[in-house]
């Protein structure tokens, strides 16, 4: 009677045959900070004991200086936020383009008789070589800048969502037709769910684009932005400006492609991978 | 070999087939002059080896062979639904809102949960497809048919991937959601025991014609194997 009132946890051990796990594994916590920390530990320890000279890369805390004087006495706050509404606009137009381009073209021969050959022209067409015939057309103002930065972003979301709308299984469209249903309601349940995880790698390529496209047109020109201040640092010799502004890149881009990430974590929990 | 039905369905029929050819190749049809008519709440079952023309049939009847060449006529009802034989729930939408896809009219989530209670899967509403098992997954394309109340259920082997266990729990619900709502029906299965179980009247297909029509009621189902069996030249 006591034995089979007693709890199965205190009395039986936990013996298993477990395989060999062939996927990546568990996450580790805070992984996304390892790799940065990392290279952040390397290039102060090579600056602290001399190893990389202020001449070629200044160390970590003079950036931290620079990056204080520049906030405090030249506005380093106004340039990030001008630098990011460009990226931003630029981005959103891109994407906005991109993504209804992919799904017109994905889904009607004819559009994509119209749309695919001149996107792939473009595609290899780099987007900075064109931008002193932007500047022909929409001079250097703001204009350039911003169809710039969209058309450089565009290609890659488009490039992606097509490929992810056109590998969706045809049976789930076979299935949207026996039910009856209209085009709006297949784009709405079947083609744009299916399309968003291409759409979602191409947004993690556009964001990094975007940014590209952001410090060459900022040299155009420019009365506010990072890339203004890298352009006057230039002219000045201030070695640890131009980091700070790097350093500033670096972390728009980062922390974008962890936001699209995080996104695409949460709206594809309807997904079993290895990414799991 | 052929029992002939004409003349017992005082009725119109829901499905109507006349002449019906349909091929894939210059060489030869899949399909050779079918003529079948299935009456408004009749349970069919389709049998025949592979390769006879079940699938074509029912993909001509579900309106999904627009590629294929042929003639023939075809009446069907109004509303029509498909049963496949992988669930087709698509993953990015919770189970609920694959069963009530395209669904118009106010309260269609109210009778899309009811339709999943019908099948035994009430509490299930907002899980993700790939959490249900393949039974359950099965059970809630069912729900997807069921709610749209179709005058015609076409299933292309439904069971077909399902465990011996799984199959029989299967037959007893379709049996009883069949009972409820009355559909025509028409079952494409490789498995005679199936088709006995389930339905009123069993076809046997060969060559793209139909090779026997039989009813069920009223005949011994030892009998009726054995005679189904050799139709299909298995003895």
């Amino acid at each position: 009677m006591t034995v089979t009132e007693a709890r199965p946890r205190t009395v039986t051990a936990d013996v298993r045959v477990v395989r060999r796990r062939l996927g990546p594994g568990r996450r580790i916590p805070y992984a996304f900070w390892i790799g940065p920390l990392l290279l952040l530990a390397v290039w102060s320890a090579g600056s602290a004991t001399g190893l990389i000279s202020p001449a070629i890369l200044t160390a970590p805390w003079d950036v931290v200086v620079a990056f204080g004087e520049q906030w405090t006495d030249h506005d380093l706050l106004g340039n990030i936020l001008s630098s990011l509404q460009r990226a931003a606009l630029g981005l959103g137009f891109g994407v906005a383009a991109g993504g209804v381009l992919a799904v017109i073209s994905g889904l009607s021969r004819f559009g994509e008789s119209l749309i695919d050959g001149p996107i792939q022209i473009k595609r290899s067409v780099p987007t900075l070589a064109l931008i002193p015939l932007f500047i022909a057309w929409f001079g250097i103002g703001q204009e350039m800048k911003i169809v710039t930065i969209a058309l450089i972003s565009l290609v890659p979301i488009y490039v992606h969502t097509h490929n992810g709308l056109r590998g969706i299984d045809g049976k789930y469209a076979e299935l949207a037709e026996t039910l009856d249903i209209g085009r709006g309601e297949f784009v709405r349940h079947v083609v744009l769910p299916g399309a968003l995880p291409g759409f979602l790698l191409g947004m993690r390529f556009a964001v990094t684009s975007s940014l590209l496209g952001l410090v060459v047109v900022e040299q155009y020109n420019a009365t506010a932005g990072i890339g203004h201040m890298i352009t006057l640092a230039e002219q000045y010799g201030q070695t640890d400006v131009i980091v700070v502004g790097l350093v500033i890149y670096g972390i728009f881009g980062y922390c974008a492609d962890s936001a699209v990430r995080l996104v695409g974590r949460r709206v594809l929990a309807w997904r079993r991978t290895l990414e799991d | 070999m052929a029992t002939d039905t004409r003349g017992l369905t005082a009725t119109e029929p829901a499905v109507r087939v006349r002449d019906l050819h349909r091929s894939f190749s210059e060489s030869g049809g899949v399909l050779n002059g079918l003529d079948l008519d299935i009456a408004p709440g009749e349970f069919v079952a389709l049998i025949g080896r592979s390769g006879t023309g079940k699938s074509t049939l029912l993909r001509a009847l579900a309106g999904l062979d627009r590629d294929v060449a042929g003639h023939g006529e075809i009446e069907v009802p109004a509303s029509v639904s498909v049963v496949f034989q992988d669930s087709r729930l698509l993953p990015w939408r919770r189970v609920l809102d694959n069963v009530v896809l395209g669904l118009r009219g106010a309260g269609a989530e109210e009778r899309g949960r009811q339709a999943l209670a019908e099948v035994g899967l009430e509490g299930r509403e907002r899980s993700w497809p790939f959490q249900l098992s393949g039974g359950e997954q099965q059970r809630a394309s069912l729900a997807r048919s069921l709610v749209r109340e179709p005058q015609l259920l076409l299933a292309d082997e439904p069971f077909g991937a399902l465990d011996a266990l799984t199959r029989l729990r299967m037959h007893a619900l379709l049996r009883k959601l069949c009972e409820a709502h009355r559909p025509a029906v028409l079952l494409v299965t490789h498995d005679v025991d199936e088709a006995i179980a389930l339905s009123d009247r069993v076809i046997v297909l060969d060559a793209g014609v139909v090779r026997a029509d039989v009813r069920v009621a009223g005949r011994s189902p030892v009998e009726l194997r054995s005679f189904l069996l050799e139709e299909l030249e298995i003895r």
